[in-house]
């Protein structure tokens, strides 16, 4: 027997591809533009959402029947506050250096419009089982926009990738840039992944044509 | 269980019963780990002034290296032979000053309000290093810093840190490429204490003209830049009767 029924599987499968938050619910895309300029921020970020939404939407998933409906947005942004600064402190007192390189990322998070999304559209609706694998399954969806955007913008704008040199040394000129190939400084400004987010959502749907809407 | 979750009064109930079940988890929780917490800061806070007098586990064209928390202490001790307050117009000595508050130090200062500035005394190879704090904004938040200056006022090292500058752009004032290029660099200019500008245009990628007052910018990072320029100024301006007197050139 598969470990998760077809139904399940959808909920983690379905972000990833045809019902991605970033590229077909244009959801997150504040962050995907902020953060993205090196990959090694976009895979932090990604893990931490992805924490945060795999447990916030059990969270409210557990607690969603004695929810008052007036002030439910309220509840899901407590909650999602919580978990980032309980998150936050721990790393604080064991972890020092990573919770250095998060602290960047709480505000991000908090704000991030897809937990909210999340929350609001499913958690409130389902079981924690469900609610779960979908938190899991659009954090994926998310993080696999943002490392794309995250490999091409530090690829191009800075010839690395995670810090090393991948295209040879700019300033030595060795690599790459022997034979004239200069970094895309406009790569690593916000604009650039609006339009690398362009790309992509033109790739996934000239693939896939039951994704465009109609005019 | 029926329950009316749409009543004014239940409604209230909820908000009243979530904030007190958040705020003690939360207050729990940061009493808690607050001793480590603070431990953790402050093995940082020496790491930062140590790094910035040029004593850290630096390799070739690597990432920043700082001395291991489980050593930074006998190090601190070892280097920084002195710990003074500057209230303006005498240093004196002051056990832990570099727990100082830089923040509410460096504000009541410009406002004229008495004030304890921190300012450490490092000794490496027989060579004197003063090291002032920093502290200013960024695009964001805050950020700040140590920069250490030998008598002839050139910069021997500095370190910078930030809350939340952008993350690839502003926030790569914490990394070698950017802080290596104040090495060196005068902070005066015929006399004056003019800083250093972190300039757009500077065409000086390798930094080698040390003359210039001036270091390459950031691309993308203009505001946290200058923020930076801005900071040291600062910072120069109010240490600058002390300066003078340790100055030799």
């Amino acid at each position: 027997m598969a470990l998760l029924s077809k139904k399940d599987a959808n909920l983690i499968k379905d972000p990833l591809t045809d019902n991605n938050p970033i590229t077909i619910q244009v959801l997150g895309i504040c962050s995907a533009l902020a953060i993205t300029a090196e990959l090694k921020a976009s895979v932090v970020m990604a893990i931490s959402v992805l924490f945060v939404m795999g447990v916030g939407n059990v969270v409210i998933s557990l607690i969603r029947n004695i929810i008052p409906s007036k002030i439910r947005i309220i509840v899901q942004l407590v909650v999602v506050a919580t978990l980032v600064i309980v998150v936050d402190q721990v790393l604080k007192a064991f972890a020092y250096d990573l919770s250095k390189t998060l602290s960047v990322f709480i505000g991000l998070i908090i704000t991030n419009c897809i937990i909210m999304g999340r929350f609001e559209a499913f958690a409130l609706g389902n079981g924690p089982r469900r609610a779960f694998l979908d938190g899991i399954g659009n954090a994926l969806g998310y993080g696999v926009i943002l490392v794309i955007v995250g490999f091409f913008r530090e690829l191009l704008g800075s010839g690395t990738l995670f810090g090393i040199k991948v295209l040879g040394d700019p300033i030595a000129k060795t690599g790459l840039y022997a034979i004239g190939y200069e970094n895309n400084g406009f790569m690593i400004i916000p604009p650039a992944a609006l339009i690398v987010v362009g790309i992509i959502i033109w790739v996934q749907r000239s693939r896939n044509r039951a994704l465009i809407e109609e005019a | 269980m029926a329950m009316n979750t749409e009543k004014n009064s239940y409604t209230v109930i909820f908000a009243a019963i979530m904030v007190v079940v958040v705020g003690s988890i939360l207050a729990f929780l940061a009493t808690g780990l607050k001793p480590r917490i603070d431990e953790n800061e402050r093995f940082e806070k020496q790491q930062n002034i140590l790094y910035a007098m040029g004593v850290n586990q630096n390799e070739g064209d690597g990432d920043v290296a700082f001395v291991p928390t489980t050593d930074v202490e006998g190090a601190f001790s070892k280097y920084i032979t002195q710990q003074l307050v500057w209230d303006g117009t005498e240093a004196v000595q002051k056990e832990n000053a570099y727990l100082i508050d830089v923040q509410k130090a460096l504000a009541d200062a410009k406002s004229g309000k008495d004030a304890e500035l921190p300012l450490l005394i490092g000794e490496k190879d027989g060579e004197k290093y003063y090291i002032i704090p920093m502290y200013g904004k960024g695009l964001w938040d805050a950020i700040w810093g140590y920069i250490s200056l030998d008598e002839n006022m050139e910069v021997k090292g500095v370190f910078f840190d930030h809350k939340g500058e952008t993350p690839g752009l502003g926030s790569n004032i914490n990394q070698r490429f950017f802080m290596d290029d104040f090495k060196g660099e005068s902070v005066l200019n015929n006399g004056a204490y003019e800083g250093i500008a972190v300039a757009k245009g500077n065409n000086d990628p390798l930094n080698n003209d040390k003359e210039d007052n001036a270091v390459d910018a950031l691309a993308g990072a203009t505001i946290t830049g200058n923020g930076i320029a801005a900071m040291i100024k600062e910072s120069l301006k109010l240490y600058k009767p002390y300066l003078e007197t340790i100055r030799t050139n």
